[in-house]
């Protein structure tokens, strides 16, 4: 029993990116109306920029989690402006294929100079060591990833959900035309949304340095379970995709402790019965 | 890379055309065919770095300047063994490949050996740990150059139960490598009277071994056996550190930890582990030059791993042999037969032979991580602790299971 416990609490941790990354795929879906595939490349930039400001920049883990969201943010919304806009109104396979290739080349640049087996990022001093909770040794970073995951996403719910900007932001999904006719740069809008998606990943990116490697492919082992949670949760909820998130974190937990050799296809047989049932996901609406 | 390769290939064809009706004895052209992860878990110990190792080996074998006229392409294997057999299958039947070097992924390898000796053609591999290459499965076009689970369960295994560790629990890589290392391990375990009181199969490439690590804690083993690879070993090893796993009492048992492990997990998390390669380019002035040249031809600046020393080592003697030979008979079993004869020696693993079953023997050695404040180099990871003599590491002839042992 004590066994189990700590295999829910371990799954809650992993459950937090799963969270975090479908959390910024929801939120450029809903909003953009685009399959992010370079989400997972993103959330490895970020990792990557908080090991450059460590190691060139002398940056510490507290700046790197404010720096790189907003310079792979930054990022995110060049490539916005310079190609995703184009695609507006067009198939979501256009959207996909183009993303897909981004990450294609991000991450295969990132191989060329760093190889495959990554560099390593020490977990920040005040976060080291751990609590023994009787049951389970917690170190004490993965509680922090917890926390700090569930405040994000949170916050970013209540922006989106329940503040004026977010109204504006649905609103300007809904009808661009309409929203535009009261003086609302959409445009701008939807640029700064990518942006936010995107530095939702590098923010998932940061967090995950320590206890991953920083890797080239980091993302691309990641992103096809994230993406599996998102058509679960429905695709562009956002509540949605934040329960779905953790929920598959703790259900996939619990499948490495009753049959570790089934721990990696679990949430795609999930994904597979749910699409069965319920094609627009748990809380998704019908188109 | 991959045009110059076919320019040459085309010109080599032209040439071999017009010579062909000459003399078939001395055909003086081999096409090596270099099989790898090229981007994966397993490409940092193999992968792009044994390409550059055999185009070395060809460089430095001096075969150019006798009229010798060898090609090397490459291909990526992605860890899939039918994507390893197919990339194989065209290389003999299309591309008319005589050999293919390292291949890692003891899966994929078990595979190609099938295609190799269905098409007779030389097969050295480096990367592959399994040790059924040159036992249940061994094969008279293989030749298995640097290292093998056999080895490394009597060398690290053997060691860490010898020390007092007799109570074991495996992470285990949930395929053959991982199967056939836990399965050698176990052996030395019961041998010497320890016991395995569980474990674990996590599929290969795993982010996130927490759930692992925590049954391997509760499960109050004095050693946690690493049956893993690459990117799973370092995975192992970092959230083993995070989870207090070490400090709590249990040791970690890296039966398998490559160089460039070592330098992705940092010696911060890595210091003190114990572990058994063949080959490290710290070892004197030959492995040191050889290395610096290796290193320059990286594009990170990589000091070579064990895997891409012994796909060197293995393509010289090679073409040692062909020398020998006067030419290229394109018959695999001829050449390996040849290759048997010939005691082996280079500047990376010394002097060592080639026993029939195809194993490579040369020595092995126990290193230890080194603490951070006893390096002094971006790549000085290692201190020597022991060294292991071949006929001692590896598996005697007299309990293997080659069938061609029994002629």
């Amino acid at each position: 029993m004590q066994a189990l416990y700590a295999q829910l609490l371990v799954g809650l941790i992993n459950g937090s990116f799963y969270a975090l990354l479908s959390l910024g795929l929801a939120v450029i879906f809903g909003m953009l109306n685009i399959i992010n595939f370079a989400h997972g490349a993103l959330y490895m930039m970020g990792a990557f920029c908080a090991y450059f400001l460590l190691n060139l920049v002398g940056l510490n883990y507290w700046w790197a989690l404010l720096i790189a969201p907003i310079l792979v943010g930054i990022f995110g919304m060049i490539l916005e402006r310079t190609m995703l806009q184009w695609l507006t109104g067009l198939d979501h396979l256009y959207g996909l294929l183009l993303t897909f290739g981004i990450a294609l080349i991000v991450q295969g640049v990132f191989q060329n100079y760093f190889g495959s087996s990554g560099l390593p990022y020490a977990i920040p001093d005040q976060l080291k060591g751990g609590i023994n909770l009787g049951f389970m040794f917690l170190p004490i970073y993965r509680a922090w990833v917890v926390i700090f995951s569930l405040v994000i996403c949170v916050a970013t719910w209540f922006l989106i959900e329940k503040t004026r900007l977010g109204a504006y932001l649905r609103a300007a999904t809904e009808n661009p035309t309409l929203v535009r006719a009261f003086g609302v740069n959409v445009p701008r809008m939807i640029t700064l949304t990518y942006g936010l998606g995107v530095g939702l990943a590098a923010l998932a990116g940061v967090l995950s340095a320590p206890i991953n490697q920083v890797r080239p492919l980091m993302g691309a082992d990641l992103i096809i379970v994230v993406f599996a949670v998102v058509v679960i949760g429905g695709m562009g909820s956002i509540m949605g995709s934040i329960i779905t998130g953790f929920a598959l974190g703790v259900i996939e937990g619990l499948t490495k402790y009753f049959y570790p050799e089934a721990s990696n296809t679990v949430v795609f047989v999930l994904m597979v019965l749910v699409l069965l049932v319920k094609p627009t996901g748990l809380t998704g609406r019908a188109a | 890379m991959k045009t110059k390769s076919i320019a040459s290939f085309l010109l080599g064809t032209a040439l071999a055309v017009t010579t062909a009706g000459v003399a078939f004895a001395q055909d003086k052209t081999v096409k090596i065919g270099a099989l790898s992860d090229q981007s994966g878990l397993y490409a940092d110990l193999g992968g792009p770095g044994s390409t550059v190792a055999a185009q070395m080996a060809v460089e430095d074998s001096g075969l150019a300047a006798k009229g010798w006229k060898i090609d090397i392409i490459s291909g990526d294997h992605q860890n899939k063994p039918d994507i390893g057999t197919a990339i194989a299958r065209q290389w003999f039947d299309v591309d008319k490949v005589d050999i293919i070097v390292d291949v890692p992924n003891s899966g994929v390898a078990l595979a190609v050996n099938n295609v190799v000796k269905e098409k007779n053609g030389v097969y050295i591999n480096s990367g592959a740990a399994t040790s059924d290459l040159t036992n249940a499965q061994c094969s008279p076009n293989t030749v298995h150059w640097t290292y093998d689970t056999y080895m490394l369960a009597h060398t690290t295994g053997q060691a860490l139960v010898k020390a007092g560790g007799d109570t074991w629990f495996f992470l285990t890589a949930d395929y053959a490598f991982g199967a056939a290392l836990e399965r050698d391990t176990t052996a030395v375990i019961t041998a010497n009277g320890g016991k395995v009181v569980g474990g674990v199969k996590h599929p290969l490439n795993t982010p996130d071994f927490s759930s692992f690590l925590l049954q391997a804690q509760a499960s109050k083993a004095k050693i946690i056996g690493l049956a893993n690879a690459g990117g799973d070993t370092t995975n192992s090893i970092k959230q083993a550190a995070e989870f207090g796993i070490v400090k709590g009492g249990q040791k970690l048992a890296a039966l398998l930890l490559f160089l460039t492990d070592v330098k992705a997990i940092g010696l911060e998390t890595a210091q003190g582990l114990n572990f058994t390669e063949t080959f490290y380019w710290d070892m004197n002035d030959q492995t040191r030059a050889f290395s610096k040249k290796f290193s320059e031809k990286m594009k990170n600046g990589a000091m070579p791993t064990m895997v891409q020393a012994g796909v060197y080592a293995g393509v010289r003697h090679y073409l040692k042999t062909l020398d020998a030979l006067g030419g290229n008979p394109h018959d695999g079993v001829k050449v390996v037969e040849k290759m048997k004869s010939l005691p082996t020696e280079d500047e990376l693993f010394g002097k060592g032979e080639i026993q029939p079953n195809g194993r490579t023997i040369h020595n092995a050695y126990l290193f230890e991580v080194k603490k951070p404040s006893e390096s002094k180099g971006p790549w000085d990871f290692y201190k020597l602790v022991g060294t292991v003599p071949g006929d001692q590491a590896f598996t005697p002839l007299s309990e293997s299971k080659c069938a061609l042992l029994k002629k």
